[in-house]
């Protein structure tokens, strides 16, 4: 499988003169991990949300096998881990029903990234950021799922839960053959996680 | 450890279920003292307030309690229909403008800067005027006036929530449009709207009674809080301060604890200080 962003142009609402991208194109393979990086503000969490379906380009198309990504019913085949998780996440809900509502998650996933069964009941706001970005790894993680896209999902977390989490994630792409695109300002990161690794442009309309 | 478990959460509770029953009471007996409220004695006029006659009686020797009550009544149950009225408008109105489009939303948010242009007294003596006052009047007068501070509200609200990351995640995640509305945005729209429908009513009792005053709303035969208070100005001078003292500070007192009320749900209800 491949999800493809094919000469994708984007802006945002009344920015028509600073597109965010321009004619932009990218493809990643099932089981490839491209890492993606850019400085801040040049739009690397915008093409996550467009590679995810959250927002659609301007110009241009994203494809999943040559068929566009609204084509695909019930839960998306790609997911994005998002940077901030305690904003993805429902606060008047209890953790168990926010999971139990996107499917329920595999016990082998629960083990590998150490969520224990006594968050069932907590609220968002009882959990740590980690621990809330370990929930919604798991989240994403349905059975589903072909592609993920992880918008810097470990740069709050120290150390230890980061290199966890990187472990984990390896080893859950190598054994479903995902396709993985990773966001990161962490250089060392990117070469450690990613089979290639890819360059934001810079904007033609930027002159400084 | 009796004294862990009375916490504020109960206490609030506590007070919630006093001043509805408070309010209700008052509603209740104001229906059987209307009758009571009418009668005329002339040999028990202007007598001060004292053991029989709590608030006194007025030049026509009828019961200022009984009035009172009756009139405080007549004023909840005002006020009841026309925040109820007004919410469902506001509430209708704002998810409108909210979910119909770029379009429909600077229409309604255009009538919404309209209404709110116009001070309120005024809009409601007009409408009032126009409906043929009365108990009609005074109705379509306060509601058409209060909703858009509410749809306002609901407006932003649910515009944030529509584009709240959770919300957009759950869609994703492969969750109906009916179970992301009724699981994850009414819980959190219902508690602004309870609360703007609960502080609704001070305003509309308030603006019944001081459109009454003025002579644009409800006829002078009703038990109105608005006409005792026009009625008693004549007879201030001669020294019977009871005729609008009493009323008065009832009115401000039911307004008063209309507006707690509000604010006290608002903490049990509210998402920040739900769990406090």
């Amino acid at each position: 499988m491949t999800l493809e962003a094919r000469d994708v142009t984007f802006y945002y609402r009344g920015k028509k003169k600073s597109p965010v991208l321009d004619h932009f194109s990218l493809y990643i393979n099932s089981g490839e991990r491209v890492g993606l990086k850019a400085p801040s503000g040049r739009g690397k969490t915008t093409l996550c949300r467009l590679l995810a379906g959250y927002e659609r380009p301007v110009k241009g198309e994203i494809l999943l096998d040559g068929k566009p990504l609204g084509a695909y019913r019930g839960a998306c085949p790609v997911q994005m881990v998002w940077q901030h998780p305690e904003t993805v996440v429902d606060p008047l809900l209890r953790l168990g029903t926010t999971l139990s509502e996107a499917g329920d998650v595999e016990e082998r996933l629960r083990e590998a990234l150490h969520i224990e069964e006594g968050w069932m009941d907590r609220f968002p706001s009882e959990l740590s950021g980690g621990e809330l970005q370990r929930f919604c790894l798991a989240r994403a993680l349905h059975p589903g799922v072909r592609f993920l896209l992880c918008d810097e999902i470990s740069a709050m977390l120290d150390l230890v839960t980061q290199a966890q989490i990187w472990q984990f994630l390896l080893e859950e792409t190598k054994r479903r053959s995902l396709g993985l695109l990773v966001v990161s300002h962490d250089d060392s990161l990117l070469d450690q996680v990613c089979t290639r690794i890819v360059e934001l442009p810079f904007p033609s309309w930027r002159i400084f | 450890m009796t004294e862990r478990h009375w916490n504020r959460r109960a206490g609030t509770l506590l007070f919630l279920v006093l001043a509805i029953l408070v309010l209700a009471g008052i509603t209740a007996a104001g229906i059987f003292l209307e009758e009571e409220a009418a009668v005329t004695d002339f040999s028990r006029t202007n007598l001060a307030p004292g053991a029989e006659f709590w608030f006194g009686t007025d030049w026509m020797g009828r019961d200022m309690f009984a009035r009172t009550i009756a009139g405080l009544s007549l004023s909840i149950r005002i006020g009841l229909l026309t925040a109820a009225v007004s919410a469902a408008a506001a509430l209708v109105l704002g998810t409108m403008a909210a979910t119909l489009g770029r379009r429909a939303d600077s229409a309604i948010s255009w009538c919404i800067d309209l209404v709110m242009g116009i001070p309120h007294i005024l809009l409601v003596m007009l409408i009032s005027i126009a409906c043929g006052r009365g108990f009609a009047g005074v109705v379509a007068g306060v509601s058409l006036s209060h909703w858009p501070s509410l749809a306002r509200v609901i407006r932003g609200e649910v515009l944030q929530l529509k584009n709240a990351p959770y919300i957009l995640v759950e869609e994703k995640l492969g969750v109906s449009k009916l179970q992301v509305a009724c699981r994850h945005m009414l819980p959190h729209l219902f508690p602004q709207f309870l609360t703007g429908l609960i502080l609704l009513f001070p305003h509309a009792i308030l603006h019944e009674a001081s459109v009454t005053f003025l002579g644009f709303g409800l006829s002078s035969e009703q038990p109105a809080i608005g006409v005792i208070l026009s009625e008693s100005m004549q007879y201030l001078t001669t020294g019977r301060w009871w005729l609008a003292l009493f009323p008065g500070l009832s009115l401000v007192l039911v307004v008063v604890l209309f507006a707690l009320l509000g604010e006290r749900a608002r903490y049990l209800l509210d998402p920040a200080s739900a769990h406090e």
